[in-house]
């Protein structure tokens, strides 16, 4: 079993350049090499991936009156930094960054924290009905989150929190995902011995958990963060009912961009721009750790 | 990197296993109940018993507590308002209703024209994309100079916020003067109302997803290829198989399990998707457009609660899709069962 830390960045860089007669436990599948068509027909996915994301800074650098006429442009124009001061200041992205990086800093928080715990007693420790509290966790990730909103808003009103960002953090503290991901780390990647070295030498729970668990854990809590967060930065149902323009998260704002808050297309993409710009940030600085958990995700089970 | 092979897919496997390991170490464990606590005074042994039995339940209970009082919760009052006259404009006075919700539902075209579309994007939007990104893992899978960057930019659009990339692809297929038509203007085919028209609006919301999502599953795909052994391989070529012989008949088969949980998940994903049509539409986005061409169920369900206030109805609506989201669980859990059998 690879651990994440295996799938961080040493191993996988230096997948493809080690000897071919290496059997590498990644990448075993196949030891052939690429030939130019698959190369040819990558790039061309890698274009389509990352097309769009290129078009939105040549837009944003443009006019609305330039964006009206055909053909579209191809090649930056000289007016991005005044979209983006006018999509920042009028249409309130500014505000609505530091908003949603302090709500899905704090949901990111809450889950890894939780999830950690729970996933730790569902690898790890023996109580009654472990077994079937682990299905019903697993059983609600097909849950939709349509089905809460009716009376999570009805309470919203009730407790006169509208509008108000912990009302988009508490529900979203936890989740099921992230304590099925933690749990299927934690079986592999936490020795039993340690635990019962440590309670032998009579430890509290509350000292196995920080000094054993949490180590052990550390990088798979490095992933579930990342994708926490970029759940967290994308969550938009639950958001959009209970804030409005005056307290918005990015989704809200570029909600309310979208639907003619300003007519003007060169800043509704600069306002684009600004609210995917923090997660592309993050994932630059962290994409092959993002990798490798999606990929160490889908092999457990 | 081990595979059970079972993705999650087989969660109701993945729990046996999960019941097994528990009963395994709690085995490999037994001494632990009895372990040797540093019993100097009793209290100190009592506190020490009651810790070791009680911790679990304090580690899981933050999960359980949040999870029940946000999701479970709201979850049966969610039933119980759908049986009521709840309105936005006087959320105080909520009148037994019975199961009028519900019939007016039902005889709403809407909720059926709903319904149809959520299917249809959900179909256009899930079966290219599956498809392609196997294709994108296999490539993937060879043995590639800069693996590792490839991969990233693959994953690109997934880090793109879902309402950047909307507010993109809006631009790209606008009617008049968008990039999508401007580039099929030349090569000669008819520009195409993507706004109006009802295949060409669902396919560009569609569109939308599959650009998202396609990346994010090579990469699952991609682990599951990597841990086929490769012996299988060697042993297709052995007996001749070419390579899209191996591909047919050692990859995909393996593969099985993934897919049917990519399936399992993309389709939940597609059961609720919102937040694309919503903003596709601009102005008129929670309609999903003049014709409700792409007014997808979620869309529906806000739409009727949030715009026309009778939340009521809002709350009957997402009970209708809970509903056909066990339908269509019980429906992949037959599936499975026939695919073990045959097995």
């Amino acid at each position: 079993m690879t651990t994440i830390s295996d799938v961080t960045p040493g191993r996988l860089a230096k997948e493809g350049a080690g000897p071919p007669t290496r059997r590498r436990i990644m990448g075993a599948g196949k030891q052939l090499h690429a030939g130019p068509i698959t190369y040819v027909s990558l790039a061309l996915f890698g274009v389509i991936s990352l097309a769009p994301l290129l078009w939105t800074v040549i837009a944003a650098s443009r006019t609305n009156a330039r964006l009206a006429q055909t053909p579209p442009p191809f090649w930056f124009g000289g007016n991005l930094f005044k979209n983006l001061d006018t999509a920042w200041n009028q249409a309130g992205m500014g505000s609505a960054m530091f908003n949603t990086i302090l709500v899905a800093s704090c949901i990111t928080v809450g889950t890894v924290l939780f999830s950690t715990l729970a996933g730790f007693a569902f690898a790890k420790l023996k109580f009654r009905f472990s077994s079937t509290l682990l299905l019903m966790t697993i059983g609600t990730m097909m849950i939709p989150p349509q089905l809460a909103v009716v009376p999570l808003y009805l309470w919203m009103s009730d407790l006169g929190w509208a509008n108000q960002l912990q009302t988009v953090i508490l529900p979203t503290l936890v989740s099921a995902f992230g304590t099925f991901f933690m749990r299927q780390y934690l079986v592999q990647a936490l020795p039993t011995e340690l635990i019962e070295a440590a309670r032998v030498d009579g430890a509290s729970s509350l000292r196995v958990v920080w000094h054993v668990v949490f180590p052990a854990a550390r990088p798979a809590m490095a992933v579930l963060g990342l994708l926490t967060f970029v759940m967290a930065w994308n969550d938009f149902l639950w958001p959009i009912i209970a804030l409005n323009q005056e307290n918005p998260t990015v989704q809200v704002a570029l909600n309310a961009l979208g639907t003619g808050y300003i007519p003007d297309d060169s800043v509704i993409m600069a306002g684009a721009l600004l609210g995917t710009l923090p997660l592309l940030v993050a994932f630059l600085l962290f994409g092959k750790q993002i990798v490798g958990g999606i990929m160490q995700g889908a092999v457990k089970g | 990197m081990t595979s059970s092979n079972e993705a999650l897919a087989q969660t109701a496997s993945s729990a046996d296993a999960a019941s097994d390991s528990t009963e395994e170490s709690g085995a490999a464990r037994g001494a632990q109940g009895r372990g040797t606590p540093p019993s100097d005074t009793s209290w100190r042994s009592r506190l020490y018993r009651w810790d070791m039995k009680a911790s679990p339940y304090a580690f899981i209970a933050p999960f359980f507590i949040i999870f029940g009082a946000f999701s479970l919760v709201p979850l049966l009052y969610t039933a119980w308002y759908s049986l009521h006259n709840v309105q936005l404009s006087s959320l105080d006075s909520q009148t037994w209703a019975g199961l009028k919700n519900y019939t007016n539902l039902f005889d709403s075209e809407f909720f059926w024209n709903a319904l149809g579309n959520t299917f249809t994007i959900g179909v256009i939007s899930t079966v290219p994309q599956l498809i392609v990104a196997i294709w994108l893992a296999h490539m993937l899978n060879y043995r590639l100079r800069g693996s590792i960057v490839w991969r990233v930019v693959m994953l690109t659009p997934y880090a793109t916020s879902v309402a950047a990339a909307t507010l993109v692809f809006v631009l790209l297929f606008s009617p008049d003067n968008g990039m999508i038509n401007w580039a099929l203007d030349l090569v000669g085919i008819d520009p195409v109302n993507w706004r109006e028209s009802d295949w060409g609006s669902q396919l560009a919301v569609s569109s939308i997803v599959i650009w998202r999502w396609t990346g994010y599953n090579a990469l699952i795909y991609l682990a599951a290829m990597q841990a086929i052994p490769a012996d299988l391989y060697e042993s297709a070529a052995l007996d001749g198989a070419n390579r899209w012989q191996q591909f047919r008949h050692v990859t995909v088969p393996m593969l099985r399990p993934t897919i049917l949980f990519t399936v399992v998940v993309s389709t939940i994903g597609a059961t609720q998707l919102f937040g694309e049509p919503l903003l596709f539409g601009g102005v008129s986005g929670t309609k999903g457009g003049s014709q409700h061409q792409y007014q997808t169920l979620g869309l529906y369900m806000y739409d009727q609660g949030w715009i026309n206030g009778n939340l009521g109805k809002a709350a009957a609506i997402a009970w209708s899709m809970f509903l056909i989201l066990l339908v269509i669980a019980a429906i992949n859990l037959l599936i499975t069962r026939r695919l073990r059998k045959a097995q």
